[in-house]
């Protein structure tokens, strides 16, 4: 029963990663870029719901609302003022920019919202399941975690399968100047996937701080590191792959915690990444591909 | 019907593109021909918008395209295939034709992509294929292809034979010049100095960034400084 339990919460805590790490993937496969400042929107997004809910005394389900819009428009903002006018930079000013912008968030927070930790215990409170004569115990937060990963996971398959834009949006992401030479805006689309990606983080901040009540500054910046590593995991670029490298890397930590220990648990998750690396370095689903002539 | 007036480019210091102009005419297949280097990639790119020229002029059925987004001068009916194919790899063929017709109205989609099966069956035998699992001629076929779905007003080559057996060099360009008899204004780019002006109506060489000699295909197919330099004397 105790690895039914601790399998549930690692998936539950491998969904939240998994959300957060479509966001860098998704970003990385258009922009060509790792955007580390996509961690702190996370606790933005928190932020802005915390106080939707308990300065506004708006209803949770609004307080969501209101911060995936927040963060929507803030990663717009991001991407236009600080990154877009590096699209033609060597990477390595544009990876130092995102650092940038990442402390300028954390940085923000502590001023408007001080330093003190905020517990976010007021979300989701719904009765917890319990099964097999209450041996087994699952939180409500952890099934609506792993059940809005996979609604988005259908979600954002069905949009890059189906759609024009979604379609746009993998031909960018393969080749920006073969696609403007399709009539694709790359401009407008590398904005709309910063938005997606920046909402997605919004809702994950949610989540993780239903899960895990305290919210600070700095809350964003380990699960964003994490999330990074499990799009790595999963194959930088690719969307099924930073999925499954999120759930992965959640299974790993809460079992490495519950059977190795507690302190040494972010040791094995980058130990997992460092392995990966070595062994396959694009990554579970990534593919490197061929030319053909 | 597409006029350039002493276009210049640079990449950073170095000036890839010199006081260029050349003119296509409706319904004409323009060959613009010249070594590795010599600027004939850069000439296209710049007419599509991908890079820009620091003067000059360049009109398109009226319309200035100097400042003019590389994605309006593709709805503008300007239609550059470049070189090296750049397909989409992990799209497949239908996708890459869907992506093709971005611009294109819904309603006229459906018409466009039966042309091009037409003209390509291999590519309507392989629609739900991935596109990277295409042999090199069927890629080109499907650039090509892909071009066609945004009902190209002028059609831009760039090296299509680039990389080919010869059996499926003579079958691109059997390609060509049927759609230069369907009425289709080309202006193409190639290395194969050969084959590109003998389906040329006209022809431009291009030599370090300058253009040197024009005329039409068969006056620079006879041409003596055109047989020593591009076609082994």
């Amino acid at each position: 029963m105790e690895f039914l339990a601790n399998l549930i919460n690692g998936m539950s805590l491998g969904s939240v990663y998994a959300i957060i790490a479509l966001g860098y993937t998704m970003v990385y496969g258009i922009a060509k870029m790792l955007n580390f400042a996509h961690g702190d929107i996370i606790m933005v997004g928190a932020y802005i719901c915390f106080c939707a809910v308990s300065y506004l005394g708006l209803p949770v389900i609004a307080g969501i609302l209101l911060s995936v819009v927040g963060c929507t428009v803030l990663g717009i903002v991001i991407e236009r003022l600080a990154y877009k006018p590096l699209r033609s930079a060597p990477s390595l000013n544009v990876l130092i920019t995102a650092i940038g912008v990442s402390y300028f968030l954390q940085n923000a927070a502590l001023l408007i919202m001080g330093s003190d930790p905020k517990s976010f215990s007021m979300i989701l409170s719904l009765p917890a399941l319990h099964l097999f004569d209450g041996r087994l115990t699952i939180s409500a937060t952890a099934v609506i975690t792993i059940l809005a990963c996979v609604a988005i996971m259908v979600a954002l398959t069905m949009f890059t399968g189906r759609t024009k834009m979604g379609k746009a949006m993998r031909a960018c992401s393969e080749d920006r100047d073969a696609a403007q030479l399709m009539g694709i805006n790359v401009n407008s689309t590398i904005s709309m996937v910063f938005a997606i990606g920046s909402g997605l983080a919004a809702i994950a901040g949610v989540l993780m701080c239903a899960a895990y009540p305290t919210l600070m500054p700095t809350t964003g910046s380990m699960p964003g590191i994490k999330a990074f590593t499990a799009a790595v995991l999963g194959g930088i670029g690719s969307i099924p792959g930073a999925a499954l490298g999120g759930v992965l890397l959640g299974i790993i930590e809460i079992f490495a915690r519950a059977y190795i220990g507690t302190q040494l648990a972010d040791a094995v998750v980058f130990a997992v990444l460092i392995v990966m690396l070595l062994i396959r370095p694009a990554g579970l689903l990534g593919k490197p591909v061929n030319e053909k002539v | 019907m597409l006029s350039v007036y002493n276009i210049n480019v640079w990449y950073g210091a170095i000036h890839a593109i010199k006081n260029v102009s050349f003119e296509v005419n409706d319904g004409e297949t323009v060959a613009l021909i010249g070594a590795n280097g010599a600027g004939k990639s850069t000439t296209l790119k710049t007419l599509s918008g991908l890079l820009r020229s620091r003067s000059g002029s360049i009109k398109f059925m009226g319309e200035d395209l100097m400042h003019m987004p590389a994605e309006k001068i593709v709805q503008n009916g300007l239609v550059h295939v470049p070189e090296g194919r750049r397909i989409f790899q992990q799209m497949t063929v239908e996708e890459n034709l869907d992506m093709g017709a971005y611009t294109q109205p819904k309603e006229s989609i459906a018409e466009n992509l039966e042309r091009v099966y037409a003209q390509f069956p291999r590519l309507k035998e392989r629609r739900r294929q991935v596109a990277g699992t295409l042999s090199g001629g069927e890629q080109q076929m499907l650039a090509m292809g892909r071009g066609l779905m945004a009902n190209p007003k002028l059609l831009m080559l760039d090296e299509p034979s680039m990389g080919l057996a010869p059996i499926l060099v003579e079958q691109i360009f059997e390609i060509i010049e049927s759609l230069h008899d369907a009425g289709t204004t080309i202006l193409l780019v190639e290395q194969n100095a050969q084959m590109a002006l003998s389906v040329a109506t006209r022809g431009y060489v291009l030599e370090t960034g300058r253009i040197t000699l024009s005329g039409t295909g068969q006056e620079l197919l006879h041409n003596d400084d055109v047989r020593k330099a591009y076609l082994g004397g």
